[in-house]
């Protein structure tokens, strides 16, 4: 089983997982680090080359597995390298976002934000912000809920394997 | 996807001297790396990108077999080509090695050294489970076209135009005025060594017009821009200038000629402070030394009707052409140089320095034409009023090192300030003022050239000028045309007391800004800008003239303002790299194109209006997508919106960033 | 759960090999579709013996725990998991089979049953039993999962909180996808593994390229598609010749697995997806909504809502037979 933290003595921090595009905001988290700026350590950068690669399927796996938050990053408007991903990419928000509501996953959760290789300012009071937001919301924990859900099979299991066992201790008496 | 055979991975994780290993545990790192399945050897060292490092891993290829690698250092975009061409050089496919940024996105940006190490953990373990699914790939060649296009003929594009034309290469030089040389034609003196711009400038211009590798369209634009490394389409618009090149001597006598006796519209050379005719050359030594006709105004395009004493005039050389018309012309080039310049900033902004308000609060701009032998007065420094000058205060960092306009530095308005203290103080005697924030004199004999105007009696006062008042004239007093003097009032920091100094001329030290249509030129090239505004280079100090648009290269002040030695070494720097570029004949194209699975593709057609490149196409005769590899970009947004998932990108697999995204949040 | 699986070719030879259906949360819909085989159920019966199958004949539960374990050749499990029953049925056929199939949509990936997985069971029960427009209930009674009289004691099932795939629940060696599957995918799936075939674990058992490949409308569809508007097939006429998406209207045919020999299609339609998404993808929702939300023809946030707007139950939409089996698969804080 996954759990969500790796030790449980360990204070909870929100986890998020960020798809940035290698042309803008990859490029502005480097100029952030290269800029020293300091922000939460709570985010894990994927690089993909352009927003549109983002799959919703990557966003919902990384809820799955116990993402507290997604951002993903692209250029603005007008900027893409590839002339239009992004836009592909916000169409996609949109709709994702409703489901992600319809299943009662907070909007917070998955953030879509137009970050300019010259914008490590904006990476940094992104990530902050975010941090922040899904703090104050709490843990999103999918693989925990799942874990508690699938909890009310336990009783059944062990009902049915007490059976077992003592239709085998018959046998053998 | 599978995982392709035995897995045996290499983990490289690097100090970078201190700039890593001070904030992440590195030991701790590849201490837990060893751990993780299937990695079979786990070091840290001090500096993997040195020659060291890389052999260290090149020879752990070999002795230990490994067949991926992991390099957890700074980010992949500055050393990802090194680790490449170290996996490579030890026999392995370069692909197999990946890069985790733990110094920019790590080190960096984190003080915690317990989470920063934390998050590098979960960074590796995510990689360690990725390099799993690389496969062998091969880096796609595609030729280069051998002319480049200069954008720009100040001072940066033609000394690049020159440099790539030497080395024999064709350039297109773009010019949207009519004449090349820019702001430098401008200028008076240069600073720190006072020779004359148009001495030095000249010569160059003329080489251009002669070179015969050098194709010159000046007073054209360049509207778009397609293609991309080794292999660019660029249109351009050339505007009639109603005057046939070709056959134009430059004798200037249209000019003379003109029904028009005397200008009346603003001349954009001398910045508004002159006025010319409807056809016009902007000075002398313009290049082409052909004139122009302003369409706005010329009676004969205006109205069809003129006497049109220009034809007459030019008589049998016929070089004067209403019938020209704006056309649009597509040109293939191999790589661009960027050389757009600056703009000034606009002083109107600053209301309380009274520019455009009080007629003798000049720009340094216009002070430049003012006491320019070639100017509108001829050299001579008068007020409006026909008086000369007999006290004058340089502001300086006008609109620069100000929160509420630009927090830049504008670099050159020190040494210009004083150049024009020193140059208007020789000729006038007037006494001047220069009032600064810092004196900012870095470079090759500023300081001592700070030194020189600082003993020949200018009044350096240190303090940030307030604002300018007109001083009040006793009453009853007659005018009389005479336009009073100016109070500059400014606090002295030196001395602790606020001064208000009377003054019959204020030059106003304007800062340097993007192009008005920066943005658009941006956007038209699919290049970055930088928080100001001005183009952003690839890297401030390792690329600083690369832009993240393989073959589109930066020179001069659109990279930042720059003074013209350093815009010239910028100049000559892009011209190298693109001439590396073009003479190396092809270009190495990253693999990470996306590519359909034939007999997993549905034919839904979903993915076709999706590509920006139209690299994808239907196959009738099989109803399946096709994918151009060769016009593929390697976006992946295709790959993101097959429904079938029936599209793959190399470098980017649906497994790749699967394992990545689970690698990242699950805790082994 | 350690048991011990005896291969079913290894028992006596003449026998033919034994073969068990189950329904579990489901509209007998698949049962049907066994039904549906018409005269080929002669070859089925032929083949096989049917040991299981409560819908059709008289066997108990009973019956099946005296079975050795692993003596039935394949077990033929339709339905979503939602009750204890459910549950210890599909266990029980899991133990005592070699091979189980999850049949149909919901077994595979939950079906329509697994769209409760948006709402909390407390709701689902208040409305069944006391708001539900055709109930009387003043009483506000509601089944007990145990009841006393007499001295006896009668048990209901445990209705579960959260409808599972049948793999959420049991190992599932192979899925036949479909609400319901075609006679035909059940037909040539039995007869391959009577003839010994095995596929990977995990396979499931129709054609691996999305519904276009074999839609008759295929040829309409441009291939410069966008869309302006979404329509809902009860809302606007349907062409019948044309390719839905053309016509705006949600079709999940591209994110879908074919095999189903475009039924809906035939019967003008809009394929709503319940074959499942192909072996590539993990989610289908995800990646129809990815396909169709790129090709909207808006580029500001009012126009891509006002587009979106006609696509009102998204996860009604995308996930409507595979919410148990998504990514997500139950919401968080249901209604």
């Amino acid at each position: 089983m996954e759990h969500t933290n790796p030790t449980d003595a360990a204070p909870w921090r929100p986890r998020i997982v960020a798809f940035f595009c290698n042309w803008c905001t990859y490029t502005a988290a480097d100029l952030a680090g290269v800029s020293r700026m300091k922000y939460a350590p709570n985010t894990r950068i994927i690089r993909v080359m352009c927003s549109g690669r983002v799959d919703p399927q990557f966003i919902l796996e990384a809820f799955a597995r116990g993402a507290d938050g997604v951002l993903v990053g692209g250029c603005h408007p007008g900027d893409c390298h590839y002339v239009e991903g992004n836009y592909k990419m916000l169409r996609r928000y949109h709709l994702l976002q409703r489901i992600l509501s319809d299943m009662g996953i907070e909007k917070e959760r998955f953030r879509l934000e137009w970050i300019s290789a010259s914008e490590g300012d904006k990476v940094k009071s992104v990530i902050n912000d975010m941090v922040e937001k899904l703090t104050g919301l709490g843990p999103l924990a999918l693989p925990d809920q799942r874990a508690e859900w699938d909890r009310e099979m336990d009783i059944l299991e062990e009902k049915m394997s007490v059976a077992e066992t003592a239709e085998k201790e018959g046998t053998h008496a | 996807m599978k995982e392709n055979g035995e897995i045996r991975i290499g983990f490289y994780i690097c100090h970078c001297g201190v700039n890593i290993a001070s904030v992440i545990d590195v030991e701790r790192i590849a201490a837990y790396a060893a751990t993780l399945p299937g990695v079979v050897v786990s070091r840290h060292y001090k500096y993997m990108c040195s020659d060291p490092g890389q052999e260290l891993l090149g020879s752990d290829i070999r002795e230990h077999k490994l067949n991926r690698i992991v390099v957890a250092a700074c980010s992949p975009l500055l050393h990802e080509h090194t680790f490449r061409k170290a996996t490579e050089n030890a026999g392995l496919n370069p692909y197999f090695m990946h890069m985790v940024n733990i110094r920019e996105h790590g080190s960096w940006v984190h003080e915690d050294k317990e989470l920063a190490t934390g998050k590098a953990q979960d960074m590796i373990r995510a990689a360690i489970r990725r390099v799993r699914f690389h496969e062998p790939l091969e880096k796609k060649r595609v030729p280069v076209l051998q002319d480049v296009l200069v954008i720009g003929g100040g001072i940066a594009g033609i000394h690049a135009s020159l440099t790539l034309a030497n080395a024999g290469k064709h350039v297109i030089l773009v010019e949207r005025e009519p004449t090349i040389g820019g702001h430098m034609a401008q200028f008076d003196k240069t600073f720190p060594t006072l020779d004359c711009a148009a001495c030095i400038l000249t010569p160059k211009m003329t080489s251009v017009k002669d070179h015969p590798n050098i194709t010159l369209w000046s007073y054209s634009e360049v509207v778009k821009i397609d293609g991309s490394v080794g292999n660019y389409t660029v249109t351009v618009k050339r505007k009639p200038r109603y005057v046939n090149e070709e056959l134009c001597v430059g004798c200037m006598e249209c000019i003379e000629a003109c029904i028009y006796k005397e200008g009346k519209w603003p001349d954009e050379f001398n910045v508004g402070l002159s006025k010319r005719k409807p056809i016009y050359i902007p000075f002398p030594q313009a290049v082409p030394p052909v004139p122009v006709i302003d369409p706005e105004h010329c009676v004969h395009v205006k109205t069809g009707k003129c006497r049109d004493t220009c034809v007459a005039i030019c008589g049998d050389r016929n070089a004067i052409d209403f019938t020209q018309k704006e056309t649009l012309t597509d040109i293939k080039v191999g790589a661009i140089v960027v050389a757009t310049g600056f703009d000034i900033f606009d002083a109107t902004q600053i209301p309380y320095y009274g520019y455009g308000k009080y007629r003798n609060v000049y720009t340094a701009l216009e002070a430049e034409r003012l006491i320019n032998a070639s100017g509108p007065t001829g050299g001579e420094l008068l007020l409006p009023d026909g008086h000369k000058p007999e006290s004058i205060a340089i502001v300086h960092c006008v609109g620069s090192r100000d929160v509420h306009y630009n927090r830049w530095c504008s670099r050159v308005c020190c040494m210009y300030s004083l150049k024009l203290a020193h140059l208007i103080k020789e000729r006038t005697g007037a006494e001047i003022y220069n009032f600064y924030i810092d004196m900012r004199a870095p470079g090759k004999s500023m300081e001592e050239f700070y030194n020189r105007v600082s003993e020949e009696g200018v009044h350096l006062i240190r303090g940030r000028v307030a604002d300018i008042t007109p001083q009040a004239l006793p009453e009853g007093s007659d005018q009389g045309g005479y336009l009073g003097k100016l109070v500059v009032q400014a606090e002295d920091t030196l001395i602790g007391r606020v001064r208000k100094i009377p003054v019959d001329m204020v030059i106003l030290a304007v800062g340097l800004v993007p192009q008005k249509d920066a943005e658009e030129v941006r956007r038209m090239l699919n290049i970055s800008c930088s928080t100001g505004g001005f183009f952003l280079e690839r890297h401030p100090k390792l690329a600083p003239v690369n832009t993240f648009t393989d073959g589109i290269f930066l020179a001069g002040a659109c990279q930042g303002p720059k003074d013209i030695p350093d815009s010239v070494a910028q100049a000559g720097a892009a011209a190298a790299e693109a001439l590396a570029l073009i003479d190396a004949g092809s270009v190495e194209i990253e693999p990470n194109t996306a590519y359909i699975i034939e007999e997993d593709c549905s034919g839904c057609k979903s993915c076709i209006p999706l590509c920006p490149y139209t690299a994808i196409s239907f196959d009738e005769a099989k109803k399946k997508a096709v994918i151009n590899e060769a016009l593929c970009k390697g976006c992946g947004t295709c790959v993101a919106a097959c429904p079938s998932g029936s599209i793959r990108q190399h470098l980017f697999e649906d497994e790749e960033i699967f394992s990545e995204i689970d690698g990242l949040l699950t805790y082994a | 759960m350690p048991e011990k699986q005896k291969p079913a070719e290894k028992r006596k030879a003449p026998e033919k090999p034994k073969v068990a259906l189950y329904w579990c949360s489901s509209c007998g819909g698949c049962e049907e579709s066994v039904v549906d085989l018409a005269e080929n159920i002669l070859t089925v019966i032929d083949a096989v013996d049917i040991v299981f199958w409560p819908v059709a004949m008289d066997f108990k539960k009973a019956d099946v725990e005296a079975m050795p374990d692993g003596s039935i050749f394949a077990s033929l499990i339709n339905g979503a998991i939602r009750t204890s029953e459910q549950e210890e049925m599909a266990r029980l056929l899991r133990k005592k089979s070699a091979v189980v199939i999850a049949y149909g949509a919901c077994a595979h990936l939950g079906g329509i049953p697994a769209l409760a997985n948006q709402f909390e069971r407390e709701r689902i029960l208040r409305y069944i039993y006391e708001e539900a427009p055709t109930v009387i209930n003043t009483g506000g009674i509601r089944p007990m999962t145990t009841y006393k009289d007499n001295g006896h004691t009668a048990t209901l099932p445990v209705f579960r909180h959260v409808v599972r795939t049948l793999d959420q629940v049991v190992d599932v060696d192979y899925y036949i996808p479909g609400c319901a599957p075609t006679p035909k995918l059940l037909l040539d799936a039995l007869l391959a593994l009577l003839r010994g075939e095995r596929p990977p674990k995990g396979t499931v058992l129709a054609p691996d390229t999305a519904l276009c490949e074999e839609c008759p409308r295929k040829d309409s569809k441009p291939t410069d598609l966008h869309f302006t508007e979404f329509r809902r097939p009860h809302a606007a006429p349907i062409d019948p010749e044309l390719c839905l998406l053309a016509q705006g209207f949600v079709c999940m045919g591209p994110a879908t697995r074919g095999g189903c020999e475009a039924r809906c299609i035939h019967g003008n339609m809009p394929c709503t997806g319940c074959f499942g998404p192909t072996s590539r993808v993990r989610d289908q929702g995800a990646k129809i909504l990815s396909s169709l939300a790129s090709n909207l023809d808006a580029q500001e946030d009012k126009d891509i809502l006002k587009i979106l707007e006609g696509i009102p139950d998204p996860v009604g939409t995308f996930y409507r037979y595979g919410l148990a089996g998504s990514l997500l698969r139950r919401a968080l804080k249901p209604l």
